[in-house]
């Protein structure tokens, strides 16, 4: 099946399979390879993406549902390269990610549940981000670290 | 010259890491981020039987499929396989089965690999798997482990259930128990645990004449070519591994697959990159699973508390086959049931089984966590029967601060440590004066809602370890670990580590060493690490090791470049080395410090070489390998305190503090991570994880919709603080940081829930501590105090 979906900003046509799934679409055809697969049961949360503006697990979607859609991954969340989103700041910051398999869903979770509250208690943080798994950190500074980008207190430099 | 003696302008201070640049930009590189042209992917059919005889294997289909470049049976591939090595043979007589990569003619644990196919992509060889047909004869599973040893038993290997017996002691155990005023005797279940590193298991094979190089989400790559070369024959300079970005491993990448040998002899037989990429459901049956141990454990005290003998009865779950060091696990906790505790006498026996189910191996802790919970555990029990607070009782038994260095009765010197620093400072940030008053009024108003308290003032055995005691302990390889430093003509520094990080910071933490060590910009140091052909020599990372044996290398590495660097300086300045002092980062005149030369210029006098003194060679790198002469010894005191709904058996942690003592600390933030972490895991075994079987040996756990892995809701944040005893056993001061949360946590939150429930005469609750179990154990326990 033909799809036309605009990924970080770009246009793709391209022709798939009608089974072929949005992860492997972006990893493999779009090679935005930023978005990694953590499980196969929609449990992890490690593919998520944005569809229009939506966090989805993006394995749990087939490509050709995201026919017209817009898709942004990790890769096109900041303005632009050497740019950080408030989020990917306040995850460095705050040390919110140790192995970073998780990170890129993590973040664009938490981009989505910011932008439905965006003042989250450290209760709604936590249960927002009920269906994204880290087994490194604990969870306990990438709440810091959304509560961080929720207050502003982000500064827009990395440090490293 | 150690580090305290250099202005520490870097160890300490908490950097931000400079891995996160990639990691938060999705620039990462995960194996399964590899590509390269003509790779072909690889999927594995696996065994649905527990333990069955394979009669046939048709992949006749499959080679005929469309896309499909080749299939392949375990009898294809019988004659070059070999077996998966076992580099920890415990004892003499220890039996070690043959392990083909892919069974041959009997399959001993459902997921066990039977065939595969290679095709054009992994929807092709997925799809193409399906035509195979195996027939198989299902044989009895071995699932117990008591079961497995009776007589009369399935036998799952022709050599019979047993693999091994290790015994261990020290001191009279009998005297020890004889006549002692309280004897507690206890059985404890450590469940059998799924590691489930978020990234799953992938690797890339290239075939390139006769050289071969390997990708592979791995902990190991040195140890992995070592393995490599010896199980296929291909040989050892032929081979490069590269453990590119690693999503986690806590143990599970700790190993050398079925998936990586059979990778290797597909790209073989080939000739073209081939690749396999897990996925989740088939990791949880085929990545190494964790714990599982029957403890039986009986401890002998006086009537103060002082404790007389430990005696352990381990049955220690090996699975189907022995891994690469499977059977050394349950014996590290050996030295470490005794923990931070005098006795008299110490006996322990460990006996490996074999069962069909998937191996087990090092995970998180690997035998440590088993030894803690059951002492600390046990401890709470003694307390309980003494009718004493259980942190009192630990202390009339722990080692004072001031009688370091200590030989335990296990054998281990202990360095140093402060048990009493950490307790104190546990005590007064969980209010545990106040917490014990609220939990006696609770108690006294018969509250549905009871208040727990668990302690666990745990210890543990780092920075593995002295090739000797390696050697001793009849392991096959070394204990040491490998840097190199690389001074660039513009003064910029490349370190080459040994160690292989994956989610750790070495990258940040190694700069901040160096930094301090050559006194240059934490900017300017860059670490390289896990390929084989950059970083040539290593030991790899886990067992809490990198930092204290790997730090220690760079360490010494540095230090070689300041000698010859003083050495070029003395010539540059035309004044003596003797006249010369080092000082943040130049070689300076002694009482002349305008008369110096930096570490930058020096390097730029070596890469130019016009002036170098003779004998001196063009270069101011360095190599320095460092074989500690003890392990490192970690401890912390944690405390939890969860309310139990005695109605519903509903758990909630309300209080969660860890005071761990790490020795000197690099960078607060990662260490506090590590302990945040580590943290979380043992919380999940003590209250959500278990690798479960059904009757007929399928495991029911096998997808992340069935193994529950605690997400954000399910945790509260921890509060922790450190006290520092230096380690005296090396130049940083460090002790390692990585499995301390993870073998405090699991006793101190069982401990707390059974302390909530012993007015209701519980005594244990086998974990995880559901909500049913917790709801079973108060009622089987008011039923059978109804009954007496």
């Amino acid at each position: 099946m033909r799809i036309s979906v605009t990924v970080d900003g770009v246009r793709y046509d391209d022709e798939v399979e009608p089974r072929l799934l949005l992860v492997h679409y972006l990893r493999e055809q779009a090679g935005r390879t930023g978005t990694p697969i953590g499980c196969d049961t929609s449990n992890c949360g490690a593919c998520t993406v944005l569809m229009n503006g939506r966090s989805v697990k993006s394995c749990s979607v087939l490509a050709v549902q995201a026919d017209g859609a817009d898709v942004t991954t990790i890769q096109g969340l900041a303005n632009g390269p050497g740019e950080l989103h408030p989020l990917q700041q306040a995850f460095h910051e705050e040390h919110a990610l140790q192995c970073g398999y998780c990170t890129p869903g993590m973040i664009l979770a938490a981009a989505d549940l910011l932008s439905e509250n965006p003042h989250p208690t450290e209760e709604e943080v936590r249960d927002g981000l009920e269906g994204n798994l880290c087994r490194c950190t604990g969870y306990q500074n990438i709440v810091r670290a959304v509560l961080r980008a929720a207050n502003g207190t982000a500064t827009t430099e990395v440090t490293a | 010259m150690t580090a305290t003696d250099l202005p520490a302008a870097e160890v300490g201070k908490a950097r931000t890491r400079k891995e996160d640049a990639r990691l938060i930009t999705g620039q990462t590189n995960w194996t399964d981020n590899i590509t390269l042209p003509g790779m072909v992917h690889v999927s594995f059919l696996r065994s649905p039987h527990a333990h069955a005889r394979i009669t046939s294997v048709d992949v006749s289909a499959a080679r005929s499929a469309p896309g499909v470049f080749a299939a392949y049976s375990g009898a294809d591939f019988a004659a070059e396989q070999g077996s998966l090595p076992c580099a920890w043979p415990v004892t003499p007589d220890i039996v070690i089965p043959e392990h083909p990569p892919m069974a041959v003619d009997t399959v001993r644990y459902g997921g066990e690999i039977v065939a595969c196919v290679v095709a054009r992509d992994r929807y092709a060889a997925a799809d193409a798997l399906e035509l195979i047909d195996v027939d198989y004869e299902p044989l009895a599973p071995v699932l117990d482990m008591e079961a497995a040893l009776a007589d009369g038993a399935v036998q799952l290997h022709a050599a019979g259930n047993k693999s091994f017996t290790w015994p261990f002691g020290n001191g009279d155990i009998d005297a020890a128990f004889r006549d002692a005023p309280v004897v507690i005797e206890r059985t404890y279940r450590q469940q059998r645990l799924i590691p489930s590193a978020m990234e799953p298991r992938a690797v890339v094979c290239a075939p390139v004449a006769d050289e071969y190089t390997m990708w592979t989400s791995t902990q190991i790559p040195h140890v992995l070519r070592v393995m490599l070369a010896l199980v296929t024959g291909i040989p050892e300079h032929k081979l490069r591994v590269i453990a590119p970005d690693v999503g986690g491993g806590f143990g599970s990448k700790l190993q050398v697959t079925a998936e990586e040998v059979l990778a290797l002899l597909l790209a073989r037989k080939l000739g073209r990159p081939v690749k396999w990429t897990e996925t989740r459901s088939e990791g949880n049956v085929a990545v190494h699973h964790g714990r599982d141990q029957i403890q039986r454990v009986r401890i002998a005290a006086d009537a103060d508390g002082r404790i007389r003998g430990l005696d352990v009865d381990l049955l220690a779950d090996m699975g189907a086959y022995l891994m690469l060091v499977t059977p050394g696990v349950p014996l590290l906790g050996a030295f470490m049931f005794n923990a931070i505790y005098k006795m008299d006498a110490y006996r322990f026996t460990c006996t490996g089984v074999f069962t069909s189910k998937t191996p087990t191996d090092a995970y998180r802790g690997a035998g440590r966590p088993e030894a803690t919970y059951a002492i600390e555990h046990l401890m709470d029990d003694l307390a309980a029967e003494l009718g004493m607070d259980p942190l009192e009782l630990r202390e009339r038994n722990w080692i004072k601060h001031e009688e370091f260095p200590y030989t335990t009765i296990a054998g281990l010197t202990y360095d140093s440590g402060n048990y009493e620093a950490a307790t104190e400072s546990a005590k007064e940030l969980f209010h545990y004066d106040q917490l014990r008053s609220e939990q006696a009024e609770r108690n006294a108003a018969g509250s549905s809602v009871r208040l727990g308290i668990g302690v666990s003032t745990f210890t543990e055995m780092c920075g593995l370890a002295p090739s000797r005691v390696l050697g001793s302990l009849a392991y096959a390889a070394g204990g040491w670990e490998h840097a190199s430093i690389r001074m660039l003509p513009t003064g910029k520094v490349e370190v080459v580590t040994g160690s292989s990080a994956h989610g750790q910071g070495h990258e940040t933490a190694w700069s901040q060493i160096v930094a301090d060590q050559l006194g240059v910009p934490f900017e300017d140091v860059r670490v390289l690490h896990g390929d084989t052909a950059i970083a040539h020599k290593g030991m790899d990372t886990y067992g809490s090791r990198s930092l204290v044996v790997g730090g220690t290398a760079i360490v010494n590495a540095c230090d070689k470049v300041r000698q010859k660097a003083r050495v070029i300086a003395a010539a540059m300045l035309e004044v003596s080395p003797d006249d010369l002092e080092w000082s943040d980062g130049r070689w300076a005149v002694r009482g002349d410090p305008d008369q110096g030369k930096a570490i930058g210029e020096i390097a730029f006098a070596a890469f130019a070489a016009h002036n170098l003194p003779d004998g001196v060679e063009p270069s101011l790198d360095s190599d320095a390998t460092y074989d500690p002469d003890n392990f490192s010894f970690p401890h912390g005191t944690h405390l939890c305190a969860v309310e139990v709904d005695t109605e519903t058996g509903q758990v909630r942690i309300r209080s969660y503090v860890a005071v761990d003592d790490v020795g000197v600390v690099v960078n607060p933030l990662i260490v506090e991570g590590q302990v945040h972490g580590g943290i979380a895991q043992g919380v999940a075994q003590a209250l959500y994880e278990e690798a479960a079987y059904d009757s007929s040996g399928n495991l029911v756990t096998a997808s992340l919709a069935d193994y529950l892995i605690p997400s954000a809701a399910d945790l509260p944040s921890f509060t922790t603080a450190r006290t520092t005893t230096p380690s005296t056993l090396n130049p940083l001061g460090v002790k390692g940081v990585g499995e301390a949360g993870t073998i405090a946590s699991t006793p101190a939150v069982v401990n707390a829930i059974v302390d909530a429930l012993r007015p209701f005469g519980v005594s244990d609750v086998p974990m995880p501590c559901t909500p049913e179990r917790v709801w079973r154990a108060i009622n089987d326990a008011q039923a059978e105090g109804a009954g007496r």
